[in-house]
């Protein structure tokens, strides 16, 4: 089955506004996610310098942004879009 | 200790904006406009009372941007840009990097006891009867602490029997390990210069981020543009700061406009060496109890100032900082030295070290690779390290590193002499703990760290504590 792809930010921006709480997603996803979504880093999304999109940390949960992401946001997220009951 | 939190962001917000204005040598025509960008008619969320206390915060945010205290404001009408005149035309930087903004301190408690609305009005009256200083009365079958009569022992809390009577702590004095803040009679707090040691706790704690560095980023900005070298001593704690290799970041700081940039990692080497040979004199051939490390100068000055018993303990080993600057001022002696580092304690040293001159907080360092558009991960500017340097220097940076660094140097014969102690963090349970070593260690070499987990804590730092330990633990243990 194919994965869900989680990319989190990991450019200077994001590193700097709180974005090294998000290298602990892998430790906090629930086991019941955590074999249907891969997590990678990704260098600078570049959304920091797009208007209107929101503020840093960034991460892409599949193709939907979070802003302003902290773990149990992107969670949250992950379950929705895998269709998980929320808790 | 640094935390994610809205004054944390608010504060580096400021600092991007500020270092762009002065990468653009604009800061004075614009720095007045700052508080009214960042909090512009109609914004929807005020962070304080109303958005004109918020620009008015910020004003006096920026005014420890660069380099001033509140108690330096003599004109309330004083702007940022004549600040900005001041700061460039000063001569030196100033000597107490902590200040209160009174005005942003909510004063927030005044007595630590409170009665909820979980109140009962019961007939038995615990509180009401068991309070020695009469302090309690009933209004509308409600007990109210009256804090003018309230001591503080804390009995109604202890007599009630709904639980209904709460301890409301103080942020930043609960948060203090020696008492160094407190309140005056408006309420507002300050800090005692004498007793403070730096240790940034209260800073992370205050909710209403009252608590403010005075940073040297315009006198950095000026030594760039002078003739003289800048040259930049990167605390070891840098290598958890980016998720990137050692040699990027050295790369990406030199990038900003330092002549060089050496690692402290080197002047720890100076220090484990020392350290190791103090403890083998001292205490396994010269027989004294015990030995304390002394590379933390907040533990360093709480156990000068507060710890009479502890002081003779104390290895007389200087700190890497210093055995660093000593090296960079004898190859570069025209240069003006930076330390880069992650901590108020190390900023306090920086400016009593002979050799220091300047100090960049690694909050400070993200803020100006952000502002400056130096990206910390590129490959393409990355600088290869000093390949002198023990691998154990760079786990200064986490607890246990000075530890193992030292009893790594020691000579075999002692090595399974020595008994490690670590008090991992400074609170008022850990300063009882180290009193007792006085009479009775555990051990025989205790290591200090004020921040629990080691620098890669410290009250400036940005990356996650425990993202952060296991970078600088990857490359400590590298062969």
């Amino acid at each position: 089955m194919e994965k869900l792809t989680v990319r989190i930010c990991t450019g200077t921006l994001c590193y700097v506004m709180g974005g090294s709480e998000l290298q602990l997603l892998g430790d906090y996803l629930p086991t019941s996610l955590a074999d249907r979504v891969e997590i990678r880093g990704a260098t600078c999304l570049d959304f920091c310098n797009q208007e209107g999109k929101g503020r840093a940390p960034f991460v892409l949960v599949g193709e939907e942004l979070v802003t302003e992401a902290t773990v149990t946001k992107v969670v949250e997220t992950i379950r929705q879009q895998l269709g998980e009951p929320q808790l | 200790m640094a935390v994610t939190n809205n004054t944390m962001i608010l504060r580096r917000d400021l600092l991007t904006r500020i270092i762009r204005l002065l990468r653009e040598d604009a800061l004075a025509e614009n720095i007045d406009r700052i508080p009214y960008l960042m909090r512009p008619k109609g914004y929807g969320e005020v962070s304080r009372c109303c958005i004109y206390k918020d620009r008015a915060m910020l004003k006096y945010r920026a005014m420890g941007v660069l380099g001033f205290g509140i108690e330096d404001e003599e004109d309330e009408m004083t702007s940022l840009a004549e600040y900005t005149r001041r700061a460039f035309d000063r001569t030196e930087p100033a000597e107490n990097p902590l200040s209160v903004i009174t005005d942003a301190c909510s004063a927030c408690v005044k007595v630590n006891y409170v009665v909820t609305n979980m109140c009962r009005g019961c007939v038995a009256r615990p509180c009401e009867v068991n309070c020695n200083k009469g302090a309690i009365h009933f209004v509308n079958g409600q007990a109210n602490i009256d804090s003018t009569k309230c001591v503080n022992c804390g009995l109604c809390m202890k007599n009630c029997p709904f639980h209904a009577i709460i301890y409301i702590p103080v942020p930043c004095e609960e948060s203090c390990p020696v008492g160094a803040i407190s309140k005056d009679e408006q309420g507002k707090e300050h800090i005692d210069p004498e007793k403070c040691i730096y240790c940034g706790r209260c800073l992370s704690a205050c909710p209403f981020g009252a608590v403010m560095e005075k940073s040297h980023l315009i006198e950095i900005f000026k030594a760039f543009r002078s003739e003289r070298p800048v040259v930049a001593l990167v605390a070891p704690a840098v290598a958890g700061q980016f998720k990137t290799s050692l040699e990027n970041i050295m790369g990406a700081i030199r990038k900003l406009g330092f002549d060089d940039v050496i690692e402290v990692a080197k002047g720890a080497d100076v220090t484990t060496t020392n350290e190791a040979v103090e403890f083998a004199e001292k205490v396994i051939e010269g027989g004294q109890a015990f030995m304390t490390t002394s590379c933390c100068p907040s533990y360093y000055r709480l156990a000068h100032r507060h710890m009479p018993e502890i002081a003779p303990f104390v290895s007389h080993t200087r700190s890497p900082m210093y055995y660093t600057a000593e090296i960079a001022r004898k190859q570069y002696p025209e240069a003006t030295i930076v330390f880069i580092g992650p901590c108020l304690a190390k900023r306090k040293e920086a400016y009593d070290d002979p050799n220091v001159d300047l100090m960049l907080s690694f909050e400070e360092l993200g803020t100006m690779f952000v502002a400056m558009g130096v990206d910390a991960f590129t490959n393409e500017t990355s600088m290869p390290l000093d390949g002198t340097i023990m691998a154990s220097s760079r786990g200064y940076a986490a607890t246990e590193g000075v530890m193992n660094a030292v009893a790594g140097q020691l000579p075999e014969s002692y090595r399974g002499q020595i008994r490690p102690v670590v008090i991992n963090g400074i609170d008022r349970t850990t300063i009882r703990e180290l009193r007792g070593y006085a009479k009775n260690c555990p051990g025989n070499m205790v290591e200090v760290m004020a921040c629990e987990g080691g620098c890669v804590n410290g009250c400036n730092v940005i990356a996650n504590p425990k993202v952060a330990t296991r970078q600088v633990k990857e490359l400590a243990t590298k062969q």
